[in-house]
């Protein structure tokens, strides 16, 4: 499970009744099931303490950042899924909004409750994962079994509406793909319905299961200063009693038009964290719902502009001359942004996720930097570790819900 | 706050550290600092209450190769009280070194490796500036505009570009 090696010169304590104990260095991962990918953790410890911790990443590193500069600015969508792969949706909008504010240009309503939908989605996708991974990580094997089952649920209303179960580049510059096929509203409804029921099945599964509890509560306690302090941001932030979301302080898309509450706990610990989540999940069905009833039932999903967007109607591309053109263009080219920066962030499942794009007027990013929230929520486990026995670093790592193609971009 | 009120605010307030506003087109608040100042000024926004810039959202570094000065640092502020942005930028030559905002905002440690990783941007004062992503033994800078998307050619590596000599501004 762990590869253990002692230190030749380990440093000799001796506690009260005399006896002589000696630090040793213990590497966990980084390939370990409980790491969530390929985190390596490098730690000295004092019997079952752990004195100081090194956190190694960049396993996954695959130079998204440069590679986005050699690419044009609709073949970075493709990269962005494979951030937090599993809310592809979220990162896609992101990166997409920094594009459009460039541009100058909005999605039309439709479009932009179609996105919002998605995005909270792909949020209970997320949450529901490392709500199940979590109590795995612990010993509870079941749960994950079970959030499978509603993950499965998820990944068919994907398909059903972008073609693909993981890697969808649904949204696009200027709005999304293409429209909701026909039947996907009713579908999505008996998700919501058959979804609320099945959380109450996890609130007796594992929110009643006195181990979990015994493993979580307590444990990698982070008071609202240092959450702060160390850039936490998301369920992790929150789980702090920091009172801040980006969908309603700085709100984006059509959240000013949506009612919800921002989920806030006071404890710090991994049970709040864990907690979070699961609560946050029931905000977004409601999200969702209301996406649905508000959604204009007809209208453009995309802006009409031949030069950024492919055309709504793919007739027109075959019966009109610049029609013709322009897909061409676009396809081969891609579209000229103006010169200039932009940052644009939205909430993610993980936390704030921010693209800061600078562009020189080309078809190619000048440069883009991703301001990752797995990247930087992982960096408080260097602090908070120091305090707790290494089988509580299992539950505080999968508290965090660090995703590693996200941390190494 | 609007935006143009926090730019006078803190335009009037610290004129020293400040060189001049910078326009941009996503028209978010943002200014360029001299690069010694920016540890000095950084605390004393956060630390002002009528700012309170509590929370560091991102550091970037950026390559401007082959024009001078040749790197830039940006800072992205954000308040959790009050709920604004703010930009701010250094300006740095090449083998310029810029302090520190670990003392400040301790998220600021991993920002500032991952900049010293990619464009070897030297923050001093760092409590643990080495390499993020990449391994110890690794050459160059990859982010570097100037630097090879395939990297160069080694033994791991068969497809990448010749190396260059060390005069083409590339160093280890």
């Amino acid at each position: 499970m762990t590869e253990m090696t002692q230190l030749d010169s380990g440093v000799k304590n001796s506690n009260a009744e005399g006896a002589q104990t000696k630090e040793v260095l213990l590497n966990l991962g980084p390939q370990h099931p409980s790491t969530h990918g390929v985190l390596r953790l490098v730690m000295q410890m004092e019997g079952e303490k752990i004195v100081d911790l090194d956190v190694i990443i960049g396993y996954l590193h695959r130079g998204n950042e440069k590679l986005c500069e050699s690419f044009t600015y609709t073949q970075i969508i493709p990269l962005t899924d494979r951030l937090d792969y599993l809310c592809q949706p979220s990162n896609n909008l992101a990166y997409v909004r920094a594009v459009e504010k460039l541009l100058g240009i909005e999605a039309p309503e439709r479009g932009q409750y179609i996105r919002v939908m998605m995005t909270e989605l792909s949020r209970i996708s997320g949450h529901l994962l490392i709500s199940g991974a979590l109590p795995m990580d612990l010993g509870a094997i079941t749960t994950l079994l079970y959030v499978m089952r509603e993950r499965e649920m998820i990944m068919d209303l994907m398909e059903m509406a972008t073609g693909a179960r993981m890697h969808s580049s649904y949204i696009r510059v200027g709005g999304i793909r293409e429209d909701l096929p026909e039947g996907f509203t009713e579908r999505m409804q008996e998700f919501c319905h058959i979804f609320r029921q099945r959380m109450a099945d996890y609130e007796t599964l594992v929110a009643k299961n006195r181990m979990f509890l015994k493993r979580t509560k307590g444990i990698g306690v982070i008071t609202a200063e240092e959450a702060i302090d160390w850039g936490l941001s998301g369920p992790c932030l929150r789980a702090s009693g920091v009172d801040w979301d980006l969908r309603r302080d700085n709100p984006y898309e059509v959240y000013d038009r949506l009612q919800f509450k921002v989920i806030v706990r006071e404890g710090g610990d991994c049970y709040d964290r864990w907690r979070c989540r699961m609560d946050e999940m029931l905000e977004s069905l409601n999200m969702i719902e209301q996406c649905l009833a508000q959604m204009p039932s007809d209208g453009p999903v995309k802006v009409d502009i031949p030069q950024i967007a492919f055309p709504g109607d793919k007739a027109k591309v075959q019966s009109s001359m610049e029609s013709l053109i322009h897909q061409f263009q676009l396809s081969a080219y891609g579209f000229k942004v103006p010169a200039g920066e932009a940052y644009s962030s939205i909430e993610a499942p993980k936390g704030e996720l921010g693209f800061y794009i600078i562009s020189d007027g080309s078809e190619k990013p000048f440069r883009v930097k991703i301001r990752a929230p797995s990247f930087v929520n992982l960096q408080v486990l260097n602090a908070i570790a120091k305090r707790c026995y290494l089988a509580d670093v299992i539950a505080i790592v999968g508290s965090l819900d660090p995703v590693m193609k996200e941390v190494d971009k | 706050m609007l935006d143009s009120t926090l730019l006078n605010t803190i335009t009037e307030s610290y004129a020293d550290y400040i060189i001049h506003g910078v326009d941009t087109s996503d028209g978010f608040p943002c200014l360029e600092v001299e690069c010694h100042n920016i540890a000095e000024f950084c605390a004393k926004l956060k630390q002002d209450p009528k700012l309170q810039f509590n929370f560091l959202s991102d550091i970037c570094g950026v390559d401007y190769y082959p024009k001078t000065p040749r790197f830039e640092v940006v800072y992205h502020l954000y308040s959790i009280t009050y709920k604004y942005r703010l930009r701010l930028k250094c300006k740095l030559a090449e083998e310029e070194k810029i302090p520190t905002v670990t003392s400040v905002w301790r998220t600021a440690n991993w920002h500032e490796r991952e900049a010293f990783d990619m464009y070897g941007i030297i923050f001093y004062n760092h409590p643990d500036l080495r390499r993020i992503y990449l391994w110890d033994g690794f050459e160059g800078y990859p982010q570097r505009k100037d630097f090879p998307l395939r990297g160069y050619r080694d033994e791991y590596n068969p497809f990448g570009e010749d190396s260059p000599s060390n005069d083409q501004g590339w160093s280890h």
